[in-house]
Parts: structure tokens; C-alpha cells; sequence
């Protein structure tokens, strides 16, 4: 039985099963500690020394130095944790969708107008 | 005996607590979300409901995927919001209902649903915002609230079949409680919206619409959805939708829709205001 929850694939889409969960592990367990202030100036203070902490890889620490929102989900991360990355760069999910889409923040939010208008 | 005397559905996402705290609610932006819910206020402030069950999904305040229930129950007289990392404000405690939360968890574990039971659990905005949206200031203390907290981050995640299937399981447990107490449900969350990936931003109106059409008048056809098929249709965070077809699960009666509001987009998501209310058959 493969260990992929599903083999139904969604493009753009990474769904966060076990072996992505696996992968992630010390990525989430790092982003999860930013919900307290301490962790997140120790982070800030040194960014690598807090990375190693948690024994991240060389591509989930280069992902982190690069704010590489899709990179970080290949790796792993939860979206649910990686908001707490984003929240401590100051970004809201607004500015996350532009990162992942490679447009602007103003060209995301136009987007979310049309697809909330249902002009897909 | 308790009575289930009607449910909500509302959205729960951060930016509307930041919304609230910047006094944002008239600015166009925001307008036509905040207009529709004054009537699901005054519902509330004329009918006065004494328990709230709240459906929501923790974003990784209280559980992180070291230990990740798929249903908890908090049974405490208390519950605690905590920083969440990205700069909300954090909100005073919310009230418990420790007596009706054992009789339920005794109930729906009797039945089959074995339920992880916190008697500590801090609450996210999942919990918080709606409580907020509902009673504007803070002023939700004299409510007592029941969180049912629903995995919807890592899969494997309950389908919806088995979440509407709890849903129904504690609309049974709060009946054979004794106490005469009115109870309200709330569905928080969704609808349509995908944070993450290049598919990030996606929103899907006309299916947001259907559903909230088949919330009311045909959620046995909302349980024939796998998980997998809502992020299709809805993109990856639909799933949140798993809380509005357990709330529709607790209705046992007839339903009849009061009020509803659909807007999109709030944030990233599509947001849908419904106000319920079932009849329950003469027994």
C-alpha cells in the first residue's frame, strides 16, 4: 500500500500527508515555536544558529534564507506553521500569495476580487 | 431537557479580528461582511442561547503535529487564547461548560467517536473570532462554550461522512441531557480558499453557494464528498468546510434558513453568514 495518502494530485497543490509531515518534521516544529516572542527574537538574532536547533536541512535552511514560500512547502512545511514564518517576516497572507504565484500583492488581491466574484 | 435551538455558520479567519481591533468594520472593504451579521446578533441577544458548541480546527496554537487529534472536546470551565505568532490580539478567557462537555464525551464515545478530551486547551481564532463577530467587545463571558476542535491540517483527516456523523452523535448527546438549557452550534471556517501553493488564492463562488444551499436542504449530499474532492472543487483549506456539515450534522429536526450572507473575498476565502433554526418532531 503506498504511503502517499492519495494519488490524486492537484496542481499547485501540496497536501500535507504523512511523509510530507515526516519530511517537515524539525521545519514545523521551528515555525510552531514562533508563536512566543522568545523564540521569535532568537530566531531573528541569529536566523541559522535557530535553524540548526531544530536540525534542519541544508534545503529547508536555504528555503527559510530565501522566504522561499513554495520551496519550504517541497520541504515539508505546513502552511499552518509557515504563517507563523510569515507573520514573524511581518507579511500577511496576502503578501504569501504573491510570493507563491509570482505576482504583487496588488495583483493577488485583484485576483482574489475576480475569484471572489466568480469570473474563473 | 437541552435543546439544540439553532446553528450558525460563520468565517473565522485572523484578519477579522485585526478588522475589529482597528475598527475597520464600515471601511468599504469590509463593509459588506460586517453588514450581514447584526441579525445574527440580535437572533442571539433575543433568544440568549446558555451553550455554545463550537466547530473549529486548531491552526497550530494548542496542537502541533507531534501528537494531532483528529476530534477533541474541551470539557474545562475555562479556556485560554495564547499569541499566535503573527500579531492578533489576544482575547480574554472564554467561559467552559464542564458538565454538558463530560456528558457529551461520555455520549459520543459510547457511540463510537473516540474523542481526544482536553481539560486544558488554549483556543485559537478558530474559537475566538466567531465568539467576537457574535458578541462585538469581547462580550461573550456570560456564554459558555463547548470547542470541538476537527483536524483539518494534516491528512489523514475525518471525512465528511464521519464528521456529519459526529455532528449528528452530539445533537443525540446534548437531547438526553437533563438540565433545560438552550444550546446553539456553530460551523466556523471556510469556505472555498487555498493558502498555499502556485494554486494559492483560488475561490470558488458557485460552489460555495451550492453548499451553503445543501447546508440547509440536502447535507446528506455534502457527506458523499471525500476530503480530496472539496480541495478540487474548493481548493486545499475547503476542507475547513468539514465544521459547517458537523454543525448541519447536530440539527435533527427540520431546518429552516433565517439569514444568510455570502461574500468573497474576506481575506483569502469565501465567507458564508448563515442563521439556522430546526424544529424538532413532536415525540
Amino acid at each position: 500500500m503506498a504511503s502517499n495518502y492519495t494519488d490524486r494530485q492537484f496542481q499547485g497543490t501540496y497536501l500535507f500527508d504523512g511523509q510530507m509531515a515526516k519530511k517537515g518534521y524539525g521545519l514545523n516544529k521551528m515555525c510552531y515555536t514562533f508563536n512566543e516572542q522568545v523564540a521569535r527574537d532568537e530566531f531573528n538574532t541569529d536566523p541559522n544558529a535557530y535553524c540548526d536547533k531544530f536540525k534542519l536541512s541544508a534545503a529547508q535552511k536555504d528555503a527559510i534564507h530565501n522566504k522561499d514560500i513554495i520551496a519550504l512547502l517541497r520541504e515539508g512545511g505546513s502552511i499552518y506553521y509557515l504563517a507563523k514564518f510569515a507573520g514573524l517576516l511581518k507579511l500577511n497572507m496576502q503578501d504569501i500569495g504573491g510570493l507563491q504565484t509570482g505576482m504583487s500583492t496588488d495583483e493577488f488581491k485583484a485576483m482574489l476580487e475576480k475569484n471572489g466574484r466568480g469570473e474563473i | 431537557m437541552a435543546n439544540i435551538i439553532g446553528a450558525v455558520t460563520t468565517s473565522h479567519i485572523p484578519a477579522i479580528a485585526n478588522a475589529m481591533a482597528n475598527g475597520l468594520e464600515q471601511t468599504p472593504y469590509w463593509k459588506p461582511f460586517f453588514d450581514a451579521y447584526p441579525p445574527v446578533r440580535d437572533w442571539l441577544n433575543e433568544k440568549k442561547p446558555d451553550v455554545i458548541i463550537l466547530f473549529y480546527n486548531d491552526h497550530g496554537l494548542e496542537f502541533f503535529i507531534d501528537k494531532k487529534p483528529t476530534f477533541a472536546i474541551g470539557v474545562a470551565d475555562e479556556y485560554h487564547n495564547a499569541d499566535e505568532g503573527w500579531g492578533i490580539p489576544t482575547i480574554p478567557p472564554v467561559t467552559g461548560e464542564s458538565d454538558l462537555s463530560w456528558h457529551i464525551a461520555n455520549s459520543i464515545v459510547d457511540e463510537g467517536f473516540d474523542m481526544t478530551i482536553c481539560q486544558e486547551m488554549k483556543v485559537d481564532h478558530g474559537l475566538t473570532v466567531p465568539l467576537n463577530l457574535m458578541w462585538p467587545g469581547h462580550q461573550y463571558g456570560h456564554v459558555k462554550v463547548i470547542p470541538v476542535c476537527i483536524n483539518c491540517e494534516q491528512y489523514p483527516m475525518a471525512q465528511p461522512w464521519r464528521t456529519y456523523a459526529l455532528g449528528q452523535a452530539i445533537g443525540r448527546a446534548v437531547q438526553s441531557y437533563e438540565k433545560d438549557i438552550n444550546v446553539v452550534v456553530f460551523g466556523t471556517g471556510g469556505m472555498s480558499h487555498q493558502l498555499d501553493g502556485e494554486r494559492a488564492g483560488f475561490i470558488n463562488r458557485a460552489f460555495d453557494i451550492d453548499c451553503l444551499d445543501k447546508l440547509v436542504n440536502d447535507p446528506e449530499a455534502l457527506t458523499k464528498y471525500t476530503n480530496i474532492d472539496l480541495v478540487e472543487q474548493g481548493g486545499a483549506q475547503a476542507v475547513e468546510l468539514n465544521m459547517h456539515i458537523a454543525m448541519r450534522g447536530t440539527l435533527l429536526g427540520k431546518v429552516t434558513e433565517l439569514h444568510r450572507n455570502y461574500h468573497a473575498p474576506i481575506s483569502n476565502t469565501g465567507s458564508g453568514l448563515m442563521l439556522l433554526e430546526h424544529e424538532m418532531p413532536e415525540s
